[in-house]
């Protein structure tokens, strides 16, 4: 904002600006989108406490220590941290106005982010085969959806990067792009740190006894 | 059911010829009667060849000023039906004695005081209190337009969607039978197999989803762009209790949004969150509700305390009295209303310490409250007062609501709770905060801004008959309902056997006629504004003397609100220029950058509530169909990059030439 105690010849106070500043298109963005991010954020809330509070109820079925295997899901979790590294290097290459490093770094990052929907679905399929579904006990509720709604959210975030890597290559990194590209970046960083909330608060307690 | 062949079950999913309420005689005349009218709009505005004038003026407007409007609109509309809603239930309650059964059977009656309650705080306080902020706040801190102008059409769009959904279970199909939280395991599949609840599960998420981006856009809004001086505690107070409502909004509207997901897919899925068996357990989405629904009902009442605020200052011709006290305890009852969710079930049997805490922590709300009563009291001495409507609205809104703040405080004490919980004493409490404190602040909102979205004033004879109605109803319809709960009625009851009950409900039928006055005069009042409009002109853009800057541009103000960016030196910024003779610039114009209208929004709202629909009845076709239609229209969306333009200079200076000429004849 603009300093305001300009004062007009005759000691009156300057009451409007008269030489319009320039315009921004998208100067409110950064702040909208975390607004977004933090309301997002208190959907995973709802869904972690839900589980917190659901989460042993086994109704006589499986608990976490019978059904998780941590040696996957530690792969899993290196993939997606794999991905916000490289979404990072992305973000670093935008920076130097590189467009063909960010390109490459976000088809690197599309990779990691496949791989781990591809090992989340293979576990869901899993558990399912062994007979432990999303209707079997409320534990297994909240952890399907749970998990489950990250995996979305994960999926259109690809989506979204797909869509962006397209827009990209047509008109190159200008403002507005560069103006996805962060609001992306910022969506992809805060999907790393729910999952690091999953991986501990599910998996990592759900095994102790 | 089972005489449909698969080929029906798979185009139309769950609907049958049979879902068409043809038995029901009272909803057979109220459709035709919504045909017809709605036939006759449609053939006026082809026969006056509106359409193109509607979609390229309003619906596809970006313009917070029109979007403000339209939200306006939509929450008289949905008035109506909400208010028919309650006409009917006192109708019914006022006969259904000593084996006389009313006229309504209770499976339709159950439908009724679910959907009066969905409908009176989603479709009618809720838009209200959008469309009210929407048009004030840019104009009060002086911008051009919200953060998000596209996004702004596009919440509005999905707020009609979900109205559109609850207006159809009218006629296609029911509505739910659950009351207006829906608790489980009431409103899970076991009990609730039909799709009544369907219709209220998909109609909140979809217009739930465009309050929560409205409250983002209107935060960013708020912090990014207010004119240059306006600090915080310069801004107007209005704004500040917007500020404090958007912040509720997005923190809690997400729980809600999450709640209902985990209930869908209960019912969709079959998972076990709110069952009573397997594990589930219903008293977790109790708590969930109330995690938003309490903050939402000061969602609903903070701006009003805004309105009231900028009224009292303005027709007592005084600065608000504790300006920095009132700013102070709007954030106290902001986060304070995330501590006292408890309160709604003290009977849920959580014990003695956490029912103390939940106690002890709602009584303290009415604290901040009472000061602000207080303030305004205090504005109002030795002020100048101008007894015009608004200012009317605030002293009935000022006894009204510490009636209803102080049954609020025997509420909140958990013994009394446990006899009044669930009893028609709750019912009237609510709906003295509620109307006293929302719906008296809406219309003084109403009366206060319409010369300033117009350009001429309300017609004051049918305003005040109107004021006169609705507060002398009010009385007469929610006194008797203290007393009942008093004496244990409980509420939700579709008849009675004590006779000597009746005379009570009788009274508060009436009350409800008299209610229905008020909404007809207020309506009157419109029509005879509008016919009235040049006796009730006002050429100066500033009718009633105003202190904040939605008052220095013209009524209606220009698509860009301010030809110059004002300035702002004090709290009460035009007060300010008036007094040290501000002179408003004649020369100088510029072109000016603005956002460009797109349908973009609508069609994507459109495809959503097609999708809500497909998903109610089982048609999954047209579900996985409108869902992929959504996705690659935002994505569509996306790929315009050319959002604004430049407002000619010229058309800049015609505009506040014509301006000049006005307020030279004024």
């Amino acid at each position: 904002m603009a300093k305001a105690t300009a004062q007009t010849a005759d000691g009156v106070p300057a009451f409007y600006v008269t030489e319009e500043e320039h315009a921004h298109p998208g100067g409110s963005t950064m702040l909208g989108f975390w607004l977004y991010l933090m309301s997002d954020c208190l959907v995973f809330a709802v869904l972690f406490a839900t589980y917190g509070v659901l989460g042993r109820n086994y109704a006589a079925g499986p608990s976490g220590a019978d059904l998780f295997d941590l040696k996957l899901v530690a792969v899993n979790t290196a993939m997606l941290l794999f991905s916000s590294i490289t979404y990072g290097f992305a973000m670093l290459a935008m920076d130097k106005g590189r467009q063909a490093a960010v390109q490459g770094w976000l088809a690197v990052t599309a990779l990691f982010g496949l791989a781990f929907l591809g090992i989340e679905l293979y576990e869901f399929a899993h558990l399912i085969h062994e007979g432990a579904t999303p209707m079997r006990s409320a534990f297994l509720s909240s952890f399907f959806t749970l998990v489950g709604t990250h995996g979305l959210h994960v999926t259109f975030g690809l989506i979204w990067l797909a869509v962006l890597m397209t827009q990209v290559s047509k008109h190159g990194l200008i403002a507005a792009n560069r103006r996805r590209l962060m609001c992306l970046s910022m969506f992809w960083h805060f999907l790393d740190v729910v999952w690091i909330g999953v991986f501990t608060f599910v998996y990592l307690m759900g095994v102790l006894k | 059911m089972t005489s449909y062949p698969d080929w029906w079950k798979l185009i139309f999913g769950r609907f049958t010829l049979e879902a068409i309420p043809y038995h029901e005689p009272i909803l057979i005349a109220t459709f035709a009667a919504v045909l017809l009218g709605g036939l006759a709009l449609v053939a006026l505005i082809s026969r006056f060849k509106l359409w193109g004038y509607l979609w390229h003026e309003w619906f596809t407007s970006v313009d917070h000023k029109k979007i403000g409007i339209m939200y306006m609109i939509l929450g008289v509309i949905m008035l109506l039906r909400g208010f028919a809603d309650a006409l009917m239930m006192r109708g019914q309650q006022a006969i259904a004695f000593a084996g006389n059964e009313g006229y309504l059977p209770p499976h339709h009656y159950d439908q009724i005081f679910t959907a009066h309650g969905v409908i009176m705080i989603f479709f009618v306080a809720m838009p209200f209190v959008t469309g009210l902020m929407n048009y004030v706040v840019p104009l009060q801190i002086g911008a051009r337009d919200v953060a998000f102008p596209f996004l702004n059409n596009f919440s509005f769009w999905m707020t009609v969607g979900g109205a559109v959904l609850v207006m159809a279970s009218l006629f296609i199909g029911e509505f739910a039978k659950v009351g207006w939280l829906a608790y489980p395991p009431l409103s899970g599949a076991a009990y609730s197999p039909g799709v009544g609840m369907d219709y209220y599960l998909w109609a909140l998420q979809i217009a739930g989803i465009g309050t929560t981006l409205s409250g983002v856009n209107l935060i960013a809004t708020i912090v990014k762009m207010r004119a240059p001086g306006m600090d915080l505690m310069k801004m107007p107070i209005f704004t500040w209790t917007s500020l404090c409502t958007n912040v509720l909004i997005v923190a809690t509207f997400p729980i809600l949004a999450a709640t209902l997901a985990l209930l869908t897919l209960d019912r969709y899925v079959g998972t076990n969150f709110f069952t009573n068996d397997l594990g589930g357990n219903p008293m977790m989405y109790v708590n969930l509700i109330w995690i938003w629904g309490h903050p939402e009902v000061y969602i609903l009442i903070l701006p009003l305390f805004g309105v009231y605020s900028e009224v009292a200052s303005t027709f007592c011709g005084k600065r608000l009295f504790g300006y920095a006290s009132m700013v102070y305890a709007t954030v106290v009852i902001t986060i304070l209303s995330y501590l006292v969710w408890l309160h709604h079930f003290f009977t849920m049997g959580s014990g003695a310490s956490v029912n103390s805490f939940f106690g002890i922590t709602t009584m303290i709300i009415s604290i901040p409250t009472g000061a602000k009563i207080f303030n305004w009291l205090f504005t109002m001495y030795r002020g100048r007062i101008r007894f015009e409507l608004p200012m009317m609205w605030l002293l009935a809104f000022m006894i009204t609501f510490v009636i209803g703040g102080m049954t609020g405080v025997m509420l909140a004490v958990p013994p009394a709770d446990f006899v009044l919980h669930n009893s028609l004493f709750l019912i009237a409490h609510f709906h003295n905060v509620i109307i006293g404190g929302v719906v008296f602040g809406v219309f003084a909102g109403i009366a206060y801004w319409f010369p300033k979205a117009f350009g001429f004033k309300l017609d004051p004879f049918w305003g005040h008959l109107s004021f006169w109605f609705w507060v002398i109803g009010f009385y007469v319809a929610f006194m008797p309902l203290y007393i009942l709960g008093l004496m244990g009625v409980t509420r939700r009851l579709s008849r009675f056997e004590d006779p000597s009950l009746q005379i009570w409900f009788v009274i508060a039928a009436f009350g409800a006629v008299l209610i229905a006055l008020g909404i007809l005069c207020f309506l009157i009042q419109i029509g005879v504004s509008i016919l009235r409009r040049e006796q009730l002109r006002d050429t100066t853009g500033d009718p009633w003397d105003g202190r904040t800057l939605e008052w220095s541009t013209s009524s209606p103000p220009p698509a860009y609100n301010f030809a110059f960016t004002p300035i702002a030196h004090d709290l009460d910024a035009w007060a300010d220029m008036k007094k040290r003779g501000y002179q408003r610039p004649l020369t100088g114009y510029r072109p000016i950058h603005m956002p460009r209208n797109t349908g973009a929004g609508l069609i994507i709202a459109g495809l959503a509530t097609i999708c809500g629909f497909a998903l109610i009845w089982y048609i999954w076709w047209l579900a996985a169909l409108s869902f992929v239609s959504v996705i690659a229209a935002v994505i569509i969306h996306t790929f315009n990059y050319d959002r604004d333009f430049h407002i000619p200079a010229d058309e800049v200076v015609q505009a506040e030439d014509a301006r000049t000429q006005l307020l030279g004849r004024a």
